[in-house]
């Protein structure tokens, strides 16, 4: 009951946002890219309230309930992985691009190859991702609201994000996920506090109890050191399985098209890395506290009550239903359901635009908009489309799908095939269009392939492929689809035009305002 | 708007090559620095389990000291890039400015 007030509170809070957002988002720049008005500060916590999904949020906590530190082997690459955004893409995306990851491709390649197949691997990434978020809050409602169903949920988180991005633009999708990592970093904040308060504000206390923690495991009691690594990586593969996840996460989240269209929204460079500083703060700290919310949750709520009460995803708002009651349950509910639509919002704007910008208008039209705001109105369309496919795909699945392989996927294809273009295209001179595509093609196949080879979808026993992350082999194999493809061709034009590129994306010489 | 021949001289410019050489002996250590330290964690615990089993504060292991290490060392890594990124921007700032002169 609380948590369905506090939810209606968001959602109202949202659609005013969006309402506000409608009556500015004028124009295509506006509904793209926020007129390139966002404030570092606002950006940094729009990045985080993108990236920080239902996954990070109710998954981790899960993962290091149930199986202690190797859960927190995630948190630790989610931000890690922030550096190469940092360090390697963030300001030369800004320099270069304009809505899209695909604008940096096409500045000195041919455009419709790199814009069809950068259009093909965004979409990809964002549906998939999409709709493993969707699974998720679907089987979520249904266990946190009473008498609400699974797909009336899916179809309400999806009717939602779809107004959002339709109606509001990327003026509305970045304030809505503002005001969600401003409550998603304050209820972790006191659900932190509030762990720490039941251990006496003592770490020894604390990390006493995470040593020994006491549960079933087949039938028998056992009492297990939680932070031991080994619960969930176990050999043979898991040593390889954890540094393959360590690759896709750490090249994969500068590859990932929701979070790069962010940069657009920034008026320049500088505030893109300082935005990204923001974001780091940010996530850092959130991941850093998923060490009380799961083992707090082990200590606290204990593995068998977690088990028999909804399953992993529900050891956060367990957690806090036992230190906070009803009231601080109904609170972290919200935020939950919060954190969901506020990433489904990102992934819809970044799919749309690229089907939009990429596809539609530089594909198909070569560059030209035949009417003034037909780009605008394509997307718009897109956006609903997106949605649909979402809802429907998510309901055909069912609440019992497995989705995680959907998450690890979505990882995998922004690390093998997105990510090594950009990065080629923007420091190779001697990259072309048969690399971006061929790089594009085969990192997209590779992890594809992989994934539907592994065990997250044979099984663990039957799985040809034992890795449940692609990463260590995919990314490989798609920068050698990339460079085999360059060497294969020469591009004279490419090459001249390098020079361009580079004094743009070093100094912002002739960058978007 | 910027002619092809001018980008390529901008691009032989000392000026220039001095920003990208300054912008090199930042990011190139720091990224492998990042790299290296990050994947030493798991691989030492993938395979390496004894030694980050000790426990070195209490009850508290070693390979929950180096995994928090990660997150400080991340984020005084972000620290030193933004001090030295200031002395890009204003390298960047002189050769756009004499190219809006123009």
């Amino acid at each position: 009951m609380i948590a369905l007030v506090m939810f209606l509170i968001f959602v109202g809070t949202t659609l005013a946002i969006t309402y506000w957002a409608s009556r500015r988002s004028t124009g295509t720049t506006a509904y793209f890219a926020a007129n390139r008005k966002i404030t570092a500060w606002q950006n940094g916590f729009a990045v985080a309230g993108d990236y920080m999904s239902a996954a990070s949020f109710l998954g981790i906590a899960g993962i290091i309930a149930f199986q202690g530190y190797d859960g927190f082997m995630y948190s630790v690459g989610w931000l890690v992985a922030y550096l190469t955004v940092l360090l390697i893409v963030a300001e030369p995306l800004r320099n270069v691009g304009k809505y899209t990851m695909a604008d940096v491709l096409a500045y000195r390649l041919s455009p419709r190859p790199v814009r069809a197949m950068a259009s093909l691997s965004t979409l990809v990434v964002s549906t998939f991702y999409m709709i493993a978020q969707m699974v998720g809050a679907g089987t979520l409602v249904a266990v946190l609201l009473q008498g609400i169903g699974y797909n009336t949920a899916v179809a309400g988180v999806g009717i939602l994000m779809v107004v959002y991005v339709v109606f509001g633009g990327m003026l509305a999708t970045t304030w809505v996920q503002i005001v969600k990592a401003i409550l998603l970093m304050g209820g972790t904040v006191v659900l932190s506090v509030l762990v720490l308060a039941h251990f006496d504000f003592s770490f020894g206390n604390f990390f006493d109890a995470v040593s020994h923690v006491t549960y079933t495991e087949g039938g028998k009691q056992v009492v297990r050191d939680f932070l031991q690594p080994g619960l969930r990586f176990k050999p043979p593969y898991g040593a390889l399985d954890l540094i393959s996840l360590g690759m896709a996460l750490i090249l994969g989240t500068a590859g990932l098209p929701h979070i790069l269209v962010r940069f657009y929204t920034v008026p320049d460079a500088k505030t893109a890395r300082i935005s990204v500083v923001w974001a780091m703060a940010l996530i850092g700290s959130f991941y850093i506290m998923t060490t009380f919310l799961g083992f707090g949750a082990a200590t606290i709520v204990g593995r068998d009550t977690i088990a028999v009460n909804g399953g992993t995803n529900m050891s956060a708002p367990l957690l806090a239903k036992a230190l906070g009651g009803e009231v601080f349950f109904g609170f972290i509910s919200a935020i939950a359901f919060a954190t969901i639509l506020a990433v489904v919002a990102g992934l819809t704007i970044s799919a749309s635009m690229s089907f939009s910008h990429d596809f539609y208008t530089n594909v198909i039209h070569r560059g030209v908009e035949r009417k003034r705001g037909e780009e605008v109105f394509v997307a718009r369309i897109a956006a609903f489309v997106v949605g649909a496919v979402a809802i429907l795909v998510a309901i055909l699945l069912g609440p019992t799908a497995n989705v995680a392989f959907l998450v690890a996927l979505a990882f995998a294809v922004a690390a093998s095939a997105n990510l090594p273009v950009i990065v080629l295209s923007l420091f190779w001179r001697r990259f072309n269009t048969a690399g971006a595509v061929v790089g594009l093609a085969t990192g997209l196949t590779a992890s594809l392939v992989l994934i539907l080879i592994g065990p997250g979808i044979m099984g663990a026993s039957r799985a040809l492929f034992p890795l449940e992350n692609p990463g260590i082999l995919s990314i490989p194999i798609g920068f050698i689809g990339a460079i085999a493809g360059t060497l294969l061709t020469r591009e004279p034009r490419a090459e001249q035009k390098f020079d361009e590129l580079f004094v743009r994306a070093t100094t912002g010489l002739g960058a978007e305002h | 708007m910027t002619s092809d021949d001018r980008w390529k001289e901008i691009a032989s410019s000392e000026e220039f090559k001095q920003l990208v050489r300054a912008k090199i002996r930042i990011i190139v250590p720091a990224t492998l620095f990042f790299i290296v330290y990050y994947f030493a964690l798991p691989l030492l615990v993938g395979y390496a389990p004894q030694l980050m089993e000790r426990k070195v504060l209490g009850k508290v292991n070693l390979a929950y000291v180096f995994a928090l290490s990660q997150f400080f060392v991340a984020w005084a890594i972000a620290a030193l890039y933004l001090r030295a990124a200031a002395r890009f921007d204003a390298m960047a700032k002189k050769i756009t400015d004499s190219e809006e002169k123009r």
